[in-house]
């Protein structure tokens, strides 16, 4: 056990950065996913083309290429300069710009999918009764396609936990690269290791479906 | 002064002219669901719109407040043309209460704020103001003691009336009703028209889709019979149900008095 008390510290600030890099590409991507989401429902048709064309490209262009686009500097205006001058992580920032801008398009189309279990009448109803699309969608159709949207949105971000470590290969310290590097460091048992970086991810999974689990029975009784 | 200035504001013989529909139409693809309807509802008329299915009655109600966008002619509300989207159509369809058959009451909002939710969110008034006038519409049509249970909750005859008063609350210039009654058991068809004749007898404006004589004889100023797409014909209900002038009309009553 002497193997992994030494190895805690490592792993700790992989977790940590894994977290961080987590909670905030989940948090963007929630908002990005939503505007896009409101986009493909709205009455408006370039918006809706747009956010179609969202979800095509980035739905299916794999996430490592999207890493190497953004993280490897692709963009014709190198924005890394910038990110330094506030202050920022570059690799960091950049690892959420990449996990942000990919699983943006799942959300939207978990919520979209959500959105087309209500009863359009519901949607008719609130506006005839005189309220604008945003009105409609924020206050009448997105809390009822809340429910629907739970166990896919709950996958959405499983998947996102995982996809945290693709950030390795690209620099930042997160639990996976401290996983190779330990492992130059250390003659000690792989197995050990590998388990811990399991475990570790076991726990982040096991906490997003418990918290899908319990706002799943609190919408149910609430109605 | 030229004469111009001495004529009622509108040009569709003064003030009483409500709902004007001039040369509307409409296809669904090749579908002319709507063809060339041209038509006038006064302020306070009551106007049942009766006739077989696939005529256009649907269609024809929901264009009065744009949820059916109309593909030619136009649509006056109080003088004014229809607003083609966005907030000047909302503003529109807030004045406009329309009564669906399938009720579609918010299901995640209880009944009080089902009624409350238009004037605060679209009107802008305030929470207690609000639910204090929902409270008296609920009151008058006879649900208010089911002010806070959720829709599932009511039985269909208690729905659609809560649907009237959802409708009633935004202070409506006129009020569409989509075969309001169809959808219910004939025990709370009854419950349903008879706050329908209410309104009716209290001045409101209506457009009611539906083929129950009883409420046409005892509410409407007039019988649109709509077919095909077309008005076919108009004339009072009694003059309608005792005298219809087209064969249309003579074999879609022969059908329904039938049974
Ligand atoms: N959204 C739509 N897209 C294509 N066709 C439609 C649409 N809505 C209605 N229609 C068609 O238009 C015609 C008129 O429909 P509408 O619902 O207005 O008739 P209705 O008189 O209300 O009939 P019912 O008595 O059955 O309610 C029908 O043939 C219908 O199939
Ligand atoms: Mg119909």
């Amino acid at each position: 056990m002497s193997t992994l008390a030494e190895m805690w510290p490592f792993l700790r600030a992989g977790f940590t950065n894994t977290l961080v890099l987590l909670a905030l590409s989940l948090v963007l991507s929630t908002i990005l996913g939503t505007v896009l989401a409101s986009m493909r429902v709205s009455p408006v048709l370039p918006l809706r083309a747009f956010g179609t064309s969202y979800v095509n490209i980035f739905r299916n262009t794999p996430l490592v290429v999207m890493f190497i686009l953004i993280v490897e500097g692709f963009p014709p205006v190198d924005i890394r300069p910038n990110i330094e001058a506030i202050g920022l992580n570059t690799f960091e920032t950049l690892a959420v710009f990449a996990l942000t801008i990919y699983t943006a398009a799942f959300v939207c189309e978990a919520l979209r999918s959500g959105v087309n279990t209500v009863d359009p009448g519901q949607a008719e109803a609130a506006r005839a009764v005189g309220m604008t699309f945003t009105q409609t969608l924020s206050v009448i159709v997105l809390p009822q396609a809340f429910r629907a949207v739970i166990p896919p949105l709950a996958s959405v971000y499983i998947a996102l936990t995982k996809n945290t470590s693709v950030a390795a290969a690209f620099g930042v310290v997160e639990a996976t690269a401290q996983l190779s590097r330990m492992n130059e460091q250390t003659v000690a048992g792989t197995g050990v290791l590998f388990f811990g970086i399991a475990a570790g991810y076991v726990v982040i999974v096991w906490v997003i479906s418990g918290i899908a689990a319990f706002l799943e029975r609190q919408v149910a009784t609430a109605r | 002064m030229t004469e111009a200035a001495l004529v009622p504001k509108s040009a569709e013989g003064g003030d009483s002219a409500l709902v004007v529909l001039d040369g509307v139409n409409k296809w669904f693809g090749d579908l002319h669901v709507l063809q060339n309807i041209n038509l006038t509802i006064s302020r306070g008329e009551v106007a049942v719109v009766i006739g077989p299915s696939g005529g256009g009655k649907s269609t024809f109600c929901r264009t009065i407040n744009r949820l059916e966008p109309i593909d030619q002619g136009e649509i006056r509300l109080d003088g004014k043309p229809l607003p083609a989207e966005g907030k000047g159509l909302a503003r529109l369809r807030a004045d406009v209460g329309m009564v669906f058959q399938a009720f579609n009451l918010f299901a995640h909002k209880t009944v009080l704020q089902n009624v409350t939710l238009g004037p605060i969110k679209v009107r802008g008034k305030r929470e207690q103001d609000a639910s204090e006038r929902a409270q008296q519409l609920l009151d008058r049509v006879g649900v208010a003691d089911q002010a806070h249970k959720y829709p599932a909750q009511l039985s269909g005859g208690q729905q659609q009336r809560v649907a009237i008063a959802r409708a009633l609350a935004m202070e409506p210039k006129v009020m569409l009703f989509d075969e309001p009654t169809s959808a219910l058991d004939p025990e709370m068809i009854k419950e349903v028209l008879d706050v329908m004749v209410d309104l009716a007898k209290g001045g409101m404006t209506m457009v009611v889709v539906t083929h129950e004589m009883g409420f046409a004889r005892t509410a409407a100023n007039r019988v649109l019979f709509m077919a095909d797409g077309q008005i076919v014909e108009e004339a009072t209900p009694n003059e309608f149900f005792t005298n219809p002038k087209s064969d249309r009309a003579k074999d879609f009553l022969g059908k329904i008095l039938k049974h």
